[in-house]
């Protein structure tokens, strides 16, 4: 029984870093960019909804609406100035700077915030409470709105991305951008889209992580963007259903690892990944089949 | 090994191909002078002194091996702390059996280059931005199977031992002289490495890979190589890291601020030449000991002066040296020349 429970709790924290991996998936399947400030932006999020809670005392969980266009507008921000700027100077110059960004966020982070970790909505009903199934498996309801909160950010995209006019827009971009720049779109600009989606994704990514876990600014690298990567790699790179997938076998993977030995939790979760990599680098669902 | 399978002998003309237009036995007997002199330096200033630059030197030698994979071969890795970590605990290891630490040194340099070859295997089905971040996981899970060895300290790490046979002022001297060492080692490696065949066809990969692979250059064995050296190097320099600290503690030998400090500092010199991590570890050294009290301050304005760099003065420091005074300290191109003229030039 503890054996399902585990499975059952790795299947939803899947959902988790499903939510964390979709807007480094999408960064670098439309602009080929891989964002090494992808977790760190994320605790900024976090830390941002706790920001936004203390000062206007809205309801936790509603703090979404405020933090989630603030970081989409960052999204924009960055992609225009220093992440096309970079990307003009190429692949090499990108990754550095990201990694500059990432180093650079998680230090002023723990400059300013310490490095004491918080919390998002402890003491919420929805936080701690659960319900249960048969006598040993406890559901926590946090989980379960996660997992269908990464669902539906899934569905969205995969929504966005094929009927809308902006989701049209990206794909051409991605594809071929002086082409679609010929066309008459500015693919800068879609770029900032896409940056500002990807963002929005993230923002929820670390309000969700903040509520789930506690934040500290390490968590941004440690868990969120080595995570996140983890979920690309073993669902396949650039399928949005695979990195559901690639989430719920890292979370599985890590929940049963965490079963034989507590403190065998990540590295659990890393092996599955390793494994992955050798046997089919191209993830469990490849690029065509997936979407 | 063989790093080119077909190369042309072109018969000499009225040009000259030359390494450098000045006499590159001046910069040489520079390079002596300067090393002798500093292997004098535990006779002359405090241990406070040699401290600081047993870190320089620390730095000097990871910056170089970085500036190798991402300068040279065009592999950025974030994941260098694993070969520091490693070497950390060959050396600790090794001193728990009864080896003195200073003859375990070059033993986990050795190691750390051998252990790159199956972490190699892993991370070179990746490229460019997914190669960065998988070396990044491979250096976590690194870590935590070593947590997982409570003889060698487990989570908590312990003290270094085999040094208590060793007076201070002699230890500290030791200490130094084994990091001075590494570090002549590592550039002279990195410089031979790249004034031979390696360099020609790493030049040939970064200019144009498809190029370099039709004339036949094996670029897989090349990065390999790359990946090979550079482990060993910051395995060499995180021996130096484990006996000048004296105790292995695996979340500060395997933290990623190492990988951050080598990329920064090769980043402000300038990333693809020799002498640019020398120069970003100077100013690296300068920020470092001027903001030592405030906290992580000195790695956030790195960070935001190599982003600056990398954004708007590529070539860094060195690159702003070398255009206004055209000197090469290193050099590992060729110049063409004609009549005592230079016609054309590759930079290196």
């Amino acid at each position: 029984m503890a054996w399902v429970n585990a499975i059952i709790q790795g299947v939803l924290t899947g959902g988790l870093y499903a939510l964390f991996a979709c807007g480094l998936s999408l960064m670098f399947g439309v602009m080929k960019v891989v964002n090494l400030a992808h977790g760190d932006l994320a605790v900024v999020a976090g830390y941002l909804a706790i920001g936004v809670i203390a000062v206007t005392h809205i309801p936790v969980l509603w703090s979404f609406v405020i933090v989630v266009p603030l970081m989409a507008a960052l999204g924009y921000a960055l992609q225009r100035t220093i992440l096309q700027r970079a990307l003009d100077r190429g692949a090499l110059t990108t990754l550095l700077v990201t990694f500059g960004l990432s180093v650079v966020i998680e230090n002023a982070l723990l400059q300013f915030f310490t490095a004491n970790t918080r919390g998002i909505g402890t003491g919420l009903a929805l936080v701690s409470g659960s319900f249960s199934l048969g006598s040993q498996i406890q559901i926590g309801y946090l989980l379960v709105v996660i997992f269908a909160v990464a669902v539906v950010v899934l569905l969205g995209l995969q929504y966005f991305l094929s009927k809308s006019r902006y989701g049209r827009l990206i794909r051409a971009v991605a594809d071929d951008k002086e082409a679609a720049q010929l066309a008459g779109a500015d693919y800068r600009h879609v770029f900032g889209i896409a940056a500002a989606v990807a963002l929005g994704t993230v923002a929820l990514g670390g309000i969700a992580y903040g509520m789930y876990s506690q934040l500290d600014p390490t968590a941004g690298t440690d868990t969120i963007l080595l995570f996140a990567f983890a979920a690309v790699v073993i669902g396949g790179l650039g399928s949005l259903w695979g990195t559901l997938l690639g989430g719920v076998v890292l979370g599985v993977a890590q929940q049963i690892g965490a079963q034989i030995n507590i403190s065998d939790e990540v590295l659990a979760g890393y092996i599955v990944f390793l494994v992955v990599l050798v046997l089919r680098p191209q993830g469990l669902i490849s690029r065509r089949a997936g979407s | 090994m063989s790093l080119v399978t077909d190369t042309a002998a072109r018969p000499a003309e009225d040009f000259r191909v030359t390494r450098s237009r000045r006499n590159v036995a001046w910069t040489g007997a520079g390079a002596l002078i300067v090393v002798v002199v500093l292997a004098y330096f535990p006779y002359i200033v405090y241990s406070g002194t040699t401290a600081i630059l047993v870190q320089a030197f620390i730095v000097l030698t990871l910056a170089s091996m970085w500036n190798l994979l991402a300068g040279y071969a065009g592999l950025v890795s974030v994941g260098q702390q694993a070969f520091v970590g490693l070497g950390a605990y060959f050396v600790l290891i090794l001193a728990i059996h009864g080896t003195s630490p200073f003859a375990a040194l070059p033993v986990a340099a050795i190691g750390c280059g051998v252990a790159a070859l199956p972490l190699w295997w892993l991370v070179s089905r990746l490229r460019s931005g997914y190669f960065a971040i998988a070396t990044w996981v491979l250096a976590a899970t690194v870590m935590l199977i070593i947590e997982k060895f409570s003889s060698i300290g487990g989570g908590t790490g312990m003290p270094l031992p085999g040094l208590a046979g060793f007076s201070p002022a002699l230890l500290t001297a030791y200490t130094y002289w084994a990091g001075l060492a590494v570090t002549v080692l590592a550039l002279a490696a990195i410089y031979l490495l790249l004034r031979g065949r390696l360099g020609l066809v790493l030049t040939a990969i970064r200019d144009d890979e498809v190029a370099a692979r039709s004339s036949g250059a094996r670029v897989g064995l090349a990065r390999m190589l790359v990946f090979v050296v550079a482990g060993a190097g910051c395995g060499a320099a995180g021996a130096v890291l484990a006996i000048s600290q004296l105790q292995v503690q695996p979340s500060a030998v395997f933290s990623v601020q190492w990988t951050a400090e080598m990329a920064f500092a090769t980043i402000i010199g300038g990333l693809g030449t020799i002498e640019g991590p020398i120069l970003g570890t100077a100013v690296y050294m300068v920020l470092q000991q001027t903001l030592a009290s405030y906290n992580a301050w000195y790695l956030i304005i790195l960070g935001v002066v190599a982003i600056a760099v990398a954004l708007f003065a590529r070539r860094g420091l060195w690159g702003l040296v070398d255009e206004h005074l055209n000197i090469r300290l290193f050099p590992v191109g060729y110049w063409l020349r004609t009549g005592g003229e230079r016609r054309g030039g590759r930079r290196p």
